[in-house]
């Protein structure tokens, strides 16, 4: 599996995400308030929308549609209407930069 | 166009999907990340207190109407008490929906599920329908809760100010639910996975109703009805007259809110009651944003919006007369001018995916 230089850490606030496109996929890569960076696939489960205009609170993002949550950390999906997990990626830090491992 | 089939199941609802207009990007003013995310932050505070304030006023003008019934002095309370029960519990039903309300998911659990039974809703099928009323805002046979259908049926649009084609809806589907199950439209939209919720959320609210009715035939009088149930009717005029407002008159298949929805400058007393939802086109626009924060988002983005209406009597000047227009043409609709500050509307899309020739 690659591991794919997504961004610098200082990209993304804490306790927020970015969206990161490549290789025609989009992902999410979220900043925990605890500093940890995670990644999860880009758009939400339930229909077709970018979870990046979304809001991080503490470990869950909210979709900016419907206000489904997930757990960024496992893909587990919180609240309806979102009923299917994301699906989520490893990422690393090197650096100052996040990369994230793709399949 | 041809007639509209505003059904889930109809041609209007399939023609919607194949030509993009369902589960459509819709229009969005640009707010820098950093505003919106400061506007979108929850808080339970702001919640708790008109929370304590609702649930209190209701226990004072419900004791009040008790204590003084059946004396006519009895009325005024009622009238403030079937308000808060038939009208607030509609736009509490609405934010805590959206889990907006209180930053703690079980305090928006708690007032949706009290604000559904009031509203006579059924909390599991609602919480999917407004779930798609968002996505599919007034396309035609798409989204489940447009309230003025055209043409405008005015008899109806009437008769809801006292509760009566929602409550006629309401009991025949409770009881559907209660001991058929899930019934076929709503399956359309309610995943799998929830249709128990449904049918165990109908035979609750169902037993309290018959142990009221009961209660009432045992006392010989309506006073249990005036407490439970009853309110819905003759507290129902102030959300469906905001409720009007939101869509009314305005575009339909559409995929810009400056286009279908309104907002109306109300007095605090109103807004309290309709939880800022008078804040329309912003609540469609970012849904995540709390009702307490809906003012300084319309402060952040009304340079981009058509100008609100001053007062709800103002905005029914607008709109009425546009639904009377609707009673001779289906295809009529107010197209709002925008600031010269806003971006255009992109008519291109609209006309060209729907043939329709909308007002000036
Ligand atoms: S699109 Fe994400 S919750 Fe509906």
């Amino acid at each position: 599996m690659p591991w794919i230089d997504a961004c610098a850490t200082t990209d993304i606030d804490a306790e927020d995400l970015i969206r990161f496109d490549h290789a025609g996929a989009t992902y999410a890569i979220y900043h925990s308030p605890d500093g940890q960076f995670y990644a999860t696939a880009g758009k939400c489960t339930h229909e077709d929308v970018h979870l990046s205009d979304g809001l991080v609170m503490d470990h869950l993002i909210e979709c900016p549609k419907h206000n489904g949550q997930f757990d960024y950390r496992t893909g587990e999906a919180k609240r309806a209407p979102v009923c299917i997990n994301l699906k989520t990626f490893k990422t690393k830090v090197e650096g100052a930069r996040v990369y994230i491992e793709v399949s | 166009m041809t007639k509209r089939d505003y059904s889930l199941l109809g041609p209007d609802g399939k023609r919607a999907v194949d030509i993009g207009l369902a589960a459509a990007e819709w229009y969005h003013t640009d707010v820098p990340r950093k505003v919106m995310k400061d506007l979108m932050q929850r808080s339970d505070q702001p919640a708790i207190r008109d929370t304590v304030i609702l649930y209190g006023c209701m226990i004072a003008f419900a004791a009040a109407g008790i204590a003084l019934w059946p004396s006519l002095w009895s009325i005024p309370f009622w009238l403030a008490y079937g308000v808060l029960y038939g009208s607030a519990s509609d736009s509490r039903w609405h934010e805590a929906g959206h889990g907006t309300a209180f930053k703690t998911p079980w305090m928006n659990n708690v007032v949706y599920e009290i604000a559904s039974f009031m509203v006579m809703r059924n909390s599991a099928t609602w919480r999917w329908s407004h779930a798609r009323h968002h996505t599919d805002t007034y396309i035609v046979g798409r989204d489940p809760e447009i309230a003025i259908m055209r043409p405008p049926a005015f008899a109806r649009l009437l008769l809801a100010f006292i509760g009566v084609p929602d409550v006629i809806a309401f009991f025949p589907r409770l009881v559907y639910n209660a001991f058929i199950g899930v019934h076929p439209t709503e399956k359309t939209f309610v995943p799998q996975s929830e249709w128990p919720k449904i049918v165990r959320v109908a035979r609750i609210s169902l037993a309290i109703y018959v142990a009221t009715l009961a209660l009432a035939l045992w006392m010989r009088s309506i006073l249990p009805l005036m407490v439970i149930g009853l309110p819905r009717m003759y507290g129902a005029w102030h959300f469906i007259m905001t409720g009007l407002l939101q869509h009314g008159g305005l575009a339909d298949n559409v995929i810009d809110h400056r286009l279908n929805s309104r907002t109306v400058y109300m007095n605090p007393i109103s807004r309290f009651i309709y939880w800022n939802m008078n804040y329309h086109v912003e609540h469609h626009m970012f849904p995540m944003v709390p009702y307490h924060a809906l003012p300084a988002l319309h402060a952040a983005i009304k340079h981009d919006l058509p100008r609100p209406n001053a007062s709800i009597a103002e905005a029914f000047g607008e709109m009425w007369p546009a639904l009377r227009r609707q009673l001779a043409s289906e295809e009529y609709f107010l197209k709002r001018d925008l600031p010269a500050t806003a971006k255009p509307y992109r008519m291109d899309f609209h006309e060209g995916a729907l043939g329709q020739t909308p007002a000036e």
